[in-house]
């Protein structure tokens, strides 16, 4: 019983960083219709500068909050200049477009900072205040960090004028465009702030995946099985759809498969949603009246 | 003195032209409408003028060309669109779309007033005011369209079609609404409208449209006289 609690919680842990990353995809997704496979590359780069600003010297929650603003700043820069002139192209050339993102930033890593694994430090040490025992501090923290990433989220597109505008742009386009709304803007936007919440997520998996240019890869298969599972289209799909993979990963990889094969899950919950439930636990059915 | 002129406007729908040098203006704190057939090309000028499509000719709204600006910038000087379709945010609540349309403003006093004055003027949208913008009726959302366009505080309102698909009473209110705040507030107007004899009793002048190209132009007296737009347009 206890080495199962102590699954399902080391679960919720990793869970809260795909429900992250999920949010993120889930983001773009909803402005663009697309899914940005460099999403993970770019957490992983953002991670890579936090630790450079540690290795530097800086205390970790200066680098935590200098990578978040830089990580915002490179989403949106990204979005200008590389994004953007695809926006008319077909999905496919987007599609290539992402790809080569995520190569370039891996290559990038790499080539910066060596393709050796780097141990990357947790903010949260001793005994955590809850879960003792089935948690460590450094999961308990990331649980804790998560909700705050969720509710701030929540707060900003539910409360603020600016995410009314950027749920509007997404929506419809051209009606926001009518009122005064800069659409091309809000999509940059977008791109920055799915890339801080990237950065996050990039920051609490590296403790306990280890740092290297690859880390993000299985993290971003699991959010984009948490993202497809929940429902493309619903951030809070997404958010749920993330939790579930991570403590359904954990447990399907320790009682059933074992650890090597665990990625795998991920695929098989990906074509199992889509041959069975295209839509996602909570997403929108499309109907198309012709 | 017109508030809106424009002289040649043509306008493309992708690699065809639909609109062929169209002239027309609409008079500061007046009501001009644009009659014609399905098809005709009314609802592509209006969404020339807006810059929602690509368009070429001269278009001057206070005395200022607004033929190179995007659509986002020509709602910003004070030109409101109220599309075919009423362009309703669906998944938002009434209370969003019309915050929506008052995403540009900084006065917030000025726009809790005029939030009370929407709702003065349409009643059913403070009833409704907490609901999903989708699940509203045509009507409903027509008077939601107008409000949201109104609480940008336009100079000009272009409505595209506001009693399409619209119970008779229904029209009846939204056209009584439309004359209070041109009358009252002084917006001008410009009405798209297939129901010829409904704009023309709103309308100061009227601007037919066949084909793309003005076939008759004039005070609405003098169109509506015309036997030709009677035969053709009114049915009688």
């Amino acid at each position: 019983m206890g080495a199962f609690l102590h699954q399902v919680a080391s679960g919720l842990a990793l869970g809260g960083v795909y429900a992250i990353m999920a949010l993120a995809l889930v983001m773009i997704y909803q402005a663009t219709q697309l899914i940005n496979f460099a999403q993970g590359e770019m957490a992983m780069f953002s991670t890579y500068f936090a630790w450079k600003l540690m290795d530097l010297g800086e205390p970790y929650w200066f680098a935590f909050f200098a990578t978040v603003i830089a990580s915002f700043i490179g989403g949106i820069v990204i979005e200008r200049l590389i994004v953007r002139p695809f926006a008319k192209a077909p999905v496919l050339a987007s599609v290539i477009v992402f790809i080569g993102l995520s190569l370039i930033f891996n290559s990038l890593a790499g080539w910066l900072y060596g393709y050796s694994v780097t141990s990357f430090d947790s903010p949260f040490t001793g005994r955590p205040w809850f879960g003792a025992g089935y948690m460590s501090a450094h999961e308990a923290g990331a649980v804790l960090v998560t909700l705050c990433v969720l509710a701030l989220v929540y707060a900003f597109f539910r409360f603020t004028p600016l995410g009314l505008a950027m749920r509007a742009a997404a929506q419809n386009p051209e009606s926001s465009r009518l009122v005064g709304i800069r659409v091309g803007w809000m999509l940059a936007i977008g791109w920055g702030l799915a890339a801080a919440i990237g950065s996050v997520a990039g920051m609490m998996a590296a403790p306990i995946v280890y740092l290297d240019p690859n880390m993000m890869g299985g993290v971003l298969l699991y959010a984009f099985a948490g993202a497809v599972l929940g429902g493309i289209d619903s951030p809070f799909g997404a958010v749920f759809g993330g939790v579930a993979v991570g403590v359904l990963g954990n447990l399907i990889g320790a009682y059933v498969v074992g650890d090597e094969v665990k990625l795998s899950v991920a695929l098989a919950i990906i074509i199992a949603v889509l041959v069975w439930r295209p839509s996602g636990l909570f997403g929108r059915r499309l109907v198309a009246r012709v | 003195m017109a508030i809106l002129e424009a002289k040649g406007l043509e306008a493309w729908y992708g690699p065809v032209r639909a609109v062929h040098g169209v002239d027309f203006e609409v008079e500061n704190g007046g009501v001009t409408a644009l009659l014609g057939a399905n098809g005709a090309g009314k609802t592509t000028i209006l969404r020339a003028l807006s810059g929602l499509i690509r368009r070429s000719g001269e278009i001057r709204f206070r005395g200022h060309s607004m033929s190179g600006l995007a659509t986002e910038d020509i709602a910003r000087l004070g030109v409101a669109h109220v599309p075919d379709g009423r362009g309703t945010f669906v998944d938002l609540t009434v209370e969003e779309n019309l915050r929506l349309g008052a995403y540009v403003r900084a006065d917030r006093q000025g726009v809790r007033a005029d939030f009370d004055r929407m709702f003065a003027l349409f009643p059913r949208l403070a009833e409704r005011r907490r609901q999903q913008a989708g699940t509203l009726s045509g009507g409903e959302q027509q008077m939601l369209a107008i409000a949201r366009a109104l609480l940008m505080r336009p100079a000009l309102l272009m409505l595209d079609e506001p009693s399409f698909g619209l119970a008779p009473l229904v029209v009846a209110e939204i056209f009584r609404a439309l004359a209070e705040i041109n009358r009252d507030e002084g917006v001008s107007l410009l009405l798209v409208e297939q129901n010829a004899s409904l704009a023309l009793d709103l309308a100061g002048r009227a601007v037919l449209i066949e084909t793309g190209r003005v076939a008759l132009a004039g005070p609405s007296q003098t169109i509506r006289a015309d036997d030709a737009v009677r035969r053709a347009y009114l049915g009688y």
